[in-house]
């Protein structure tokens, strides 16, 4: 669907501007310029008000990047459980580094705040499905799913 | 023998979440029928007595703020349940929504009631949809059987910041906006949601809600702490042995809840210290573990019972590498509206980064010291405010890890 079709789904729903750019990144994977511009139409508010809503969010991205979003919880629990070893293998495993996108735009590396999973530390989330207790040596197993 | 009480998760893994009937079969919606057979200003009253002070860290007397709301003349008035648990180390909203969604809307359904609104929102972090799931098809069952009368409840999801957490950029976020908190006065139970009197409790809070009702305000105000009854879910985590959550009655001490619950410190280790609240917790060494986890009895050491995180820290860990993921995270997470945490923030980051480089200086720690106590009480919002208190609580109760880095 394009995004235009997308945002008029929630044209009604007030301060619904946030949940069309949600549904606009589940189908883009990003926030562009253009849906922006059309939220910002749409919801009736200055262009540069619908940018810095987009521009606020951790979860949204003005820039392109890789399909399946990958984040890596950061926070003091998974600090402490050994993030820095599954951040290692994940950029060699994809052959980038944490922020940027694969070649293939298959994957995307981020680094997030607690996701509340804090009972099986290290956690990573793929599209916001939790991958708990992670350890360098299952990073090939659970990108598999997603190739 | 500290054990847990299940007031809140007392539905948890006993029912199938996603079964109405399950939960009426458990007593569910019995005290909503009760609740509207009160009138609003006696019910306001029970809950007030039972002195429930809300789960989300402020700990305010729940009753007395539905009874500003209940007072205010409005043509339209909002209940809101923040869900947007983001404290790290935090998860007991996500079990109550994932184990017993119909108690968080029942509550919310008392709420409506007692203050006289119609609309619900439920405000749940970006980083559960599988959470907001559960709630649209928990609020479908429960509009299908009418359980709910006219009170009609719509959930929204968050986008990644933490900030959300504090009810008024919670209120901006649900608007649309940037999640930048308002200036308060006025406060949301007047002036809220679309300028309208609105209540905002946290997850636990409206879970506690239908259990009040239904046992009566005497029976909650004996349970626990006197100060701040009732029970209390913990998340924990770090180095322990029991990587896991417990309620407990708010009387139970911190050495209770690591060396009892928690079975203690990971891998035969010894304790360091333990940041309970999240991560804008203090930190908390071995020599004040005897106090309960009680909101005032915390406060009076300095520390916050918050959203119940219990983070245990082992001897072989520095607070400074620990504390420097924090400044980090609240740098990242300050929304920037107001300078004393935009730039305070920054510069905390910026110094603890400095010590732990091994560049620091004691002209460093001063400076720490003095931006810390600026900020808590210069900030416009709680996140600004609690943001010194893990550096704050660590120079004072672990001050080498510190001085041994210094040059």
């Amino acid at each position: 669907m394009s995004y235009k079709g997308i945002i008029a789904r929630y044209a009604e729903v007030p301060g619904g501007i946030i949940e069309a750019f949600h549904a606009v990144e589940k189908e883009f994977s990003f926030l562009p310029e253009e849906a922006i511009a059309e939220a910002a139409r749409v919801f009736k508010v200055p262009a540069a008000e619908a940018y810095g809503v987009a521009s606020f969010y951790s979860m949204f991205s003005t820039e392109t990047r890789g399909k399946n979003i990958i984040r890596l919880c950061e926070s003091a629990p998974c600090h402490i459980a050994g993030a820095a070893e599954v951040v290692a293998a994940l950029e060699k495993e994809l052959g980038i580094r944490m922020g940027e996108s694969t070649n293939d735009g298959l994957f995307a590396l981020e680094f997030t705040e607690c996701v509340g999973q804090c009972q099986a530390t290290p956690v990573i989330t793929i599209n916001s499905k939790p991958y708990l207790d992670v350890t360098p040596d299952i990073i090939p197993n659970i990108l598999a799913e997603y190739k | 023998m500290a054990e847990e009480m299940r007031i809140v998760l007392r539905n948890y893994g006993k029912i199938d979440p996603l079964n109405i009937d399950e939960y009426i079969a458990a007593g569910g919606y019995k005290a909503l029928e009760k609740a509207k057979g009160m009138n609003q200003i006696d019910l306001i009253e029970e809950v007030k007595k039972s002195n429930l002070r809300g789960r989300g860290g402020a700990g305010f007397n729940c009753g007395q703020k539905w009874f500003f709301a209940n007072q205010a003349n409005a043509d339209q008035k909002y209940v809101v349940c923040n869900a947007d648990e983001g404290e790290p180390g935090t998860y007991k909203d996500r079990l109550i929504m994932q184990g017993d969604p119909q108690s968080v809307l029942e509550g919310m359904a008392v709420c409506a009631y007692a203050i006289g609104a119609n609309k619900g929102f439920i405000y749940c972090r970006g980083e559960y949809p599988y959470v907001v799931d559960i709630l649209n098809q928990a609020i479908d069952q429960a509009k299908a059987k009418g359980v709910l009368g006219d009170f009609d409840i719509e959930v929204r999801m968050g986008a990644g910041a933490y900030v959300c957490g504090e009810e008024t950029a919670l209120i901006e976020s649900i608007e649309g906006h940037r999640g930048e908190p308002r200036f308060k006065p006025p406060f949301p139970g007047v002036e809220g949601l679309w300028g309208k009197p609105t209540i905002i409790n946290n997850v636990e809070t409206f879970a506690n809600i239908p259990v009040i009702v239904e046992k009566g305000a005497d029976w909650y105000a004996s349970i626990g702490a006197p100060s701040y009854p009732g029970t209390k879910v913990l998340t924990l985590t770090g180095d322990i042995n029991n990587k896991t959550f417990f309620e407990v009655p708010t009387s139970t001490t911190i050495k209770e809840v690591v060396y009892e619950l928690g079975g203690g410190v990971a891998g035969g280790k010894k304790f360091k210290a333990v940041q309970i609240g999240g991560t804008s917790g203090g930190f908390i060494p071995e020599s004040l573990l005897d106090t309960t986890i009680s909101f005032d009895a915390m406060s009076a050491i300095g520390a916050t019972l918050g959203s119940g995180a219990v983070f245990v820290m082992d001897e072989t860990r520095d607070m400074v590498d620990v504390v420097s993921k924090i400044t980090k995270f609240f740098e990242h997470e300050s929304c920037g509206k107001c300078a004393p945490c935009r730039e305070g923030t920054a510069r905390m980051n910026e110094l603890v980064g400095k010590i732990k480089g091994g560049q620091g200086s004691s002209a460093d720690i001063t400076l720490l010291k003095k931006l810390g106590g600026v900020m808590s009480i210069a900030c416009l919002c709680g996140l600004g405010q609690a943001a010194p208190a893990p550096v704050l609580t660590t120079l004072g109760h672990f001050a080498a890890d510190y001085e041994d880095k210094l040059v």
